[in-house]
């Protein structure tokens, strides 16, 4: 028993280790990888590297272009653009990972359910789902924002209720194809409880689907967080979210567009680099 | 194919039904008494509270639900609370501008998208397939309000070609708002470009594998004959699907677009009703939207099932 479980572990480590490699073969997935290592380095590091604090306001220097002393150069207010592009990154990824997260709890665990048990209790939330997917999901977005408040915790829920159908759908498809297998009537034969049938036989089966659809919803939580802070419905100032910081530094972009498109360009390379990886580990996974 | 439109037609139905619950539930969790909202701060106890007995506030939420989609369909959509003004008439000048905005954007985007998609699909792994997969990867990524910004910055404030910002008089003809439609669309346009290239370059490779297309080079047919006439039109199957989908992405991205570019169509009133808390625009708006974007989806599903006989046996 003991010698089976390790052998497990090993070929999963293993097949890790093939995993990554493969990551790092094409030149694009490790361009996405090596961003998303970056940001995620900032987000974590980031109050410990950036020169001034978010909302750090030097009269004296506002409004100046790049230089040596502020990379970025200042916004309107002589706030270090460099800073609040640092600072930001937290602020962006953590809401969209978090989100995400959720999204991929109770959507893999509502698509189990749903893919197991079948029949009627499917039916009602497939069709529940579809209702929701039948709304584009920035409609629902700022619909559900108007409703609860432009604050973190609305956003969060914004991207979980708009993401949950989605990974339901996705895990549910692979649990459909898997409780046929033979492997799971064995497990049910032997008198498995219904716990271990779905999260030790089953389970297993949807990660690398599970792994790459986070990966995309994670993409698109960065594009949607970014674009309601654009709107004004998101992240409320004087919070240094990307998309906030372009929607207030608009109005000035002709007398310092620094101050627009270097928050403009974080986002921009942050989505592309989790794109590329979430490519990559497709491409991955399906040679794996 | 009757029973075919006809069992389509009836999902329809149930997904609208659905859908508007949802949307009435959520108006009707925002925040706010409305009878307040109209008669302003100073209004007395029992003025708001008549108000509230007019509006049918009071009634069971039920009934308000039942009541509320009985004025939907009859066309009696209400006043709006900020503008004073009839919504009907107000969303339908706006569904028009957002109309027009859509037209030039699949004009400007499929048959490009296509093109791209074929080409790439055609030299499937080698260096121009690797620049269309990787640049569409990385366009499809970047959030409209991104890239509606750098083209501003070139095409308006550099080259001057365009206006930068797109608020058209409303009632303007087609012809006298196409200069200030080309900026938004284009935006609109990179980002579903990269995404219906990347589906056709899918279903070019996925054809180009079948046995019939080795039949047809091996009796001789010239290579052109083959693609435009055998590969092309099978693999561009799926994207009339790709493109109907995308209905629903494109909505989205209208309204990122309508506010980058400030251009009056139902986005830019969606974002208005949001954030003047105003609920019948808001509830008309979405559900206009809604109903607007099952459609679109009807009639895809009914262009692929005349296509594809075997679909609507399935």
């Amino acid at each position: 028993m003991i010698r089976v479980a390790l052998g497990a572990a090993s070929t999963s480590t293993r097949r890790l280790k093939i995993i990554i490699a493969a990551l790092f073969q094409r030149p694009s997935s490790s361009v996405g990888v090596i961003i998303v290592i970056l940001f995620a380095f900032l987000s974590i590091f980031g109050p410990a590297l950036a020169p001034y604090g978010p909302n750090e306001q030097i009269a004296a220097d506002a409004r100046q272009s790049p230089s040596i002393k502020h990379w970025f150069g200042t916004d309107q207010l002589g706030r270090d653009v460099f800073s609040r592009v640092i600072l930001g990154a937290r602020e962006v990824l953590s809401l969209a990972g978090l989100g995400t997260l959720v999204a991929v709890f109770f959507g893999s665990f509502i698509g189990m359910l749903s893919g197991y048990f079948g029949g009627f209790l499917d039916e009602v939330i497939m069709r529940l789902f579809d209702s929701l997917l039948a709304l584009p999901a920035m409609l629902l977005a700022l619909l559900l924002l108007g409703t609860l408040g432009p604050s973190p915790g609305g956003l969060l829920i914004v991207i979980s209720v708009v993401y949950t159908p989605i990974v339901a759908r996705v895990v549910r498809s692979v649990v459909l194809r898997t409780k046929t297998k033979a492997f799971v009537d064995a497990a049910r034969l032997q008198g498995e409880s219904l716990g271990n049938i779905l999260f030790r036989e089953i389970f297993p089966s949807t990660l690398p689907v599970l792994a790459v659809e986070a990966s995309l919803r994670f993409s698109y939580a960065i594009f949607l967080v970014s674009s309601l802070g654009f709107l004004g419905v998101g992240v409320q100032p004087p919070s240094p979210d990307w998309g906030l910081m372009v929607k207030e530094s608009r109005a000035f972009v002709t007398q310092m567009p620094w101050a627009m498109y270097f928050p403009a360009g974080a986002i921009a390379v942050v989505v592309i680099g989790v794109n590329l990886a979430a490519d990559g580990l497709r491409k991955a996974l399906q040679d794996d | 194919m009757l029973r075919y439109v006809l069992r389509r037609l009836g999902f329809l139905v149930l997904t609208l039904i659905l859908t508007s619950m949802i949307i009435f539930a959520m108006t009707q969790l925002l925040p706010g008494d409305t009878a307040r909202v109209i008669l302003g701060r100073e209004a007395g106890e029992g003025a708001l509270e008549a108000l509230r007995e007019e509006l049918g506030l009071n009634d069971p939420l039920p009934l308000q639900y039942g009541n509320w989609l009985i004025h939907f369909f009859t066309g009696d959509w209400g006043v709006s609370f900020s503008t004073r003004s009839a919504i009907l008439p107000l969303l339908m000048g706006r569904l028009r501008n957002s109309l027009m905005l859509t037209v030039v954007i699949l004009f400007m985007s499929i048959p490009f998208a296509i093109l791209l998609g074929l080409s790439a699909g055609l030299r499937e792994g080698k260096l121009l397939d690797n620049l269309i997969s990787v640049g569409s990867l990385s366009v499809v990524g970047l959030p409209e309000f991104v890239s509606g910004l750098v083209l501003i910055q070139i095409f308006a404030f550099g080259l001057g070609w365009f206006p930068a910002n797109s608020s058209i008089r409303i009632g303007s003809s087609f012809l006298e708002a196409l200069p200030m439609l080309i900026l938004p669309a284009l935006t609109a346009t990179l980002v579903l470009l990269a995404y219906v290239a990347r589906l056709t370059r899918a279903g070019v490779i996925e054809e180009l594998k079948q046995p019939y297309v080795r039949t047809a080079d091996l009796k001789g047919l010239p290579r052109r004959t083959v693609i435009l006439k055998h590969v092309l039109r099978n693999a561009l199957t799926p994207t009339i699907t790709v493109i109907a989908i995308s209905f629903g992405w494109m909505i989205s991205g209208l309204i990122v677009v309508e506010n980058v570019f400030n251009y009056p169509g139902l986005g830019r009133m969606l974002l208005f009703a949001i954030e003047r808390r105003d609920l019948p625009l808001l509830q008309g708006v979405t559900m206009l939207t809604v109903v607007g974007f099952a459609l679109a989806n009807l009639a895809a599903d009914l262009i692929y099932a005349t296509l594809t006989p075997r679909i609507r046996l399935s």
